[in-house]
């Protein structure tokens, strides 16, 4: 006798992929709880952490925003390496307007979201048409490119970068306008591509052709994608500058553009909740193995491997998964 | 025939590196009428859908669509003129359901336009159009994800995805090509619906007994040349139509 794990969806899943019909107060929770529970996570939590672990909890938040802004290009298939230049690109304008014009932050922080998301967009306008590995390898240039430019012609502080930002009111006022912008964020985008509109970012990604071939300028929809996209990362990167209240050249650092990638990895893309559970994940992860000294790098490492071999479809896909399908095993005649 | 002429080819040739893959070719197509193209393997048939459809641009020569150049303009636009074709190699959405794979059709500007701005509700549309091609709607085959779908469905649903865009000429590149004899006979009823309808339609095809049973004229080509048009019986008679297809005698 042989056996065969079979899955079965659980009740109400099976009875509709998305109308539902809900009868009871379990049913309810079984579909708001996975909505709720991080929801509830990110608003709650700050109360009861110290201030380090806050800290903590605003770099997630930030990582987070560039995962997803990662994720949705992916979804457009734009693979970007470059994340870096929408989080300089935003903390750079926000940090001008303040220290230049003296914008206090909650007037810096949108301009710089809007205008950095808008610069971006025009940047890599030229390179919308290239596909795969030459629009990848663009995006991993610009920002490199860009801290030359600022380190060879001394604009914006050079390399010493501007510092003496007006900083936020409170560390609380700082997670919670992290926090807030990442769930509009996350429940935004998801629900943004579960639209006709969001299909047809995404038909972009399998088979370009035939949505040319709809009559649809894929052009445009790439720059708009692209827009969203490079709006979210500046803001991560205007409300840093205003964090640190520093802004300088290691805002176009390749962190910025390596680790959102393995956050989108690790939680699983193309569903931005995975980019933030990879968030989630990683950066605290990172902060506990600082104890541990020279070795962090490689035991970071070995994790992310572990995580890609083992569940290459990632982990919010998993989790996902084993919510909505129960399992058993079942014998099969040879 | 006096009718009007809906596509006019001229002098048309693409080079492909040091090969011409539609060489100095000219042709008509007027309005209402099926024609059929037909020539042995790489003889430029699809090389010339792709470039009526603006998907590959031409060396030299022009194309002319109810008078008006369309040589140089952007694929998207001339769909939006009303030219819409379908591909050989059929690649849906296999995860989403079929109904859900004319979404993007649907969303095409030439849609709304022709609707006087609106979209309307697109997943009702996209199963009339889907039951009109042959998805039975009493079986829920629309329903399924076009992953499971046999062969003949999703070639139905690529014809499905060319006529949401309500073409006045409609390009099938080898629409038949991998079907069954019955799923071909199944699909002929559809093709000449829309003829009734007034469409210009072009066929690229290999199979010939069912082409010539549909199409009012053949044209053949070989290494990018006509080399023979006209009626099916005339053309498949031609001396230069049978070397073509078997080979010289030398």
């Amino acid at each position: 006798m042989k056996k065969r794990r079979e899955r079965i969806d659980r009740g109400i899943k099976a009875r509709s992929e998305d109308v539902y019909a809900l009868c009871s107060w379990r049913e309810m929770l079984y579909l708001a709880g996975p909505r709720l529970l991080p929801a509830a996570a990110f608003l709650l939590l700050p109360l009861f952490l110290g201030v380090y672990w806050q800290k903590v909890m605003i770099s997630v938040a930030v990582f987070a925003l560039l995962a997803m802004s990662w994720d949705l290009l992916a979804q457009t298939g734009m693979i970007s390496l470059g994340q870096a230049l929408f989080f300089g690109m935003g903390a750079y304008v926000s940090g001008i307007l303040n220290f230049y014009f003296g914008a206090p932050p909650w007037i810096a922080i949108p301009i710089a979201t809007v205008l950095g998301g808008a610069l971006c967009t025009l940047i890599l306008l030229p390179v919308l048409r290239l596909r795969g590995i030459y629009f990848s390898m663009v995006t991993l240039i610009v920002p490199l490119m860009l801290v030359r430019i600022i380190e060879a012609t001394k604009i914006f502080g050079g390399t010493e970068g501007l510092s003496g930002m007006t900083p936020l009111p409170s560390t609380l006022t700082e997670i919670y306008l992290a926090t807030g912008v990442l769930l509009g964020v996350l429940f935004g985008l998801r629900r943004l591509m579960e639209t006709d509109y969001g299909l047809v970012l995404k038909g972009i990604r399998d088979n370009d052709r035939s949505v040319t071939n709809a009559g649809i300028n894929i052009y445009w929809f790439k720059t708009q994608a692209l827009f969203i996209s490079s709006t979210i990362g500046a803001f991560a990167g205007a409300f840093m500058t205003h964090v640190y209240m520093f802004v300088g050249m290691p805002v176009f650092a390749l962190d910025y553009s390596i680790l959102p990638i393995a956050a989108a990895v690790v939680g699983g893309g193309g569903t931005l909740a995975g980019a933030t559970l990879g968030a989630v994940i990683l950066v605290p992860l990172s902060e506990a193995l600082r104890g541990i000294g020279g070795l962090r790098i490689v035991l970071y490492g070995l994790f992310l491997v572990v995580f890609i071999v083992a569940i290459p479809e990632g982990l919010f896909d998993y989790i996902q998964r084993k919510y909505h399908q129960m399992e058993r095993w079942v014998e099969i005649d040879q | 025939m006096s009718l009007p002429t809906a596509l006019r080819v001229e002098n048309l040739c693409k080079i492909f590196g040091r090969v011409a893959a539609v060489d100095h070719l000219s042709c008509e197509v007027r309005s209402g009428e099926l024609i059929g193209i037909i020539g042995p393997n790489g003889s430029g048939k699809t090389t010339l859908v792709n470039l009526i459809s603006g998907f590959v641009k031409p060396t030299s020569g022009r194309i002319l669509y109810n008078g008006q150049d369309i040589t140089r303009t952007a694929p998207h636009k001339i769909v939006c003129m009303g030219i819409s074709r379908t591909f050989q190699m059929v690649r849906p959405f296999y995860r989403l359901p079929a109904y859900k794979n004319m979404i993007i059709p649907l969303y095409s500007p030439r849609v709304r336009q022709l609707a006087g701005g609106q979209y309307g509700d697109r997943n009702a549309v996209a199963l009339d159009l889907l039951e009109e091609v042959g998805f039975e709607r009493d079986a829920h085959v629309a329903y399924k994800p076009a992953g499971t779908l046999p062969q003949g469905y999703l070639k139905r649903l690529e014809l499905a995805k060319a006529i949401a865009l309500s073409p006045d000429l409609l390009i099938l590149d080898e629409l038949f090509s991998g079907l069954s004899l019955a799923e071909v006979a199944s699909i002929v009823p559809v093709i000449e619906k829309l003829r009734l309808a007034g469409k210009t339609i072009i066929m690229i095809e290999h199979r010939l007994k069912e082409l010539f049973r549909i199409a009012d004229r053949i044209m053949v080509l070989n290494f990018g040349q006509k080399i023979a048009e006209g009626a099916a019986a005339e053309v498949m008679a031609s001396e230069d139509v049978k070397k073509a297809y078997l080979g010289s005698e030398e």
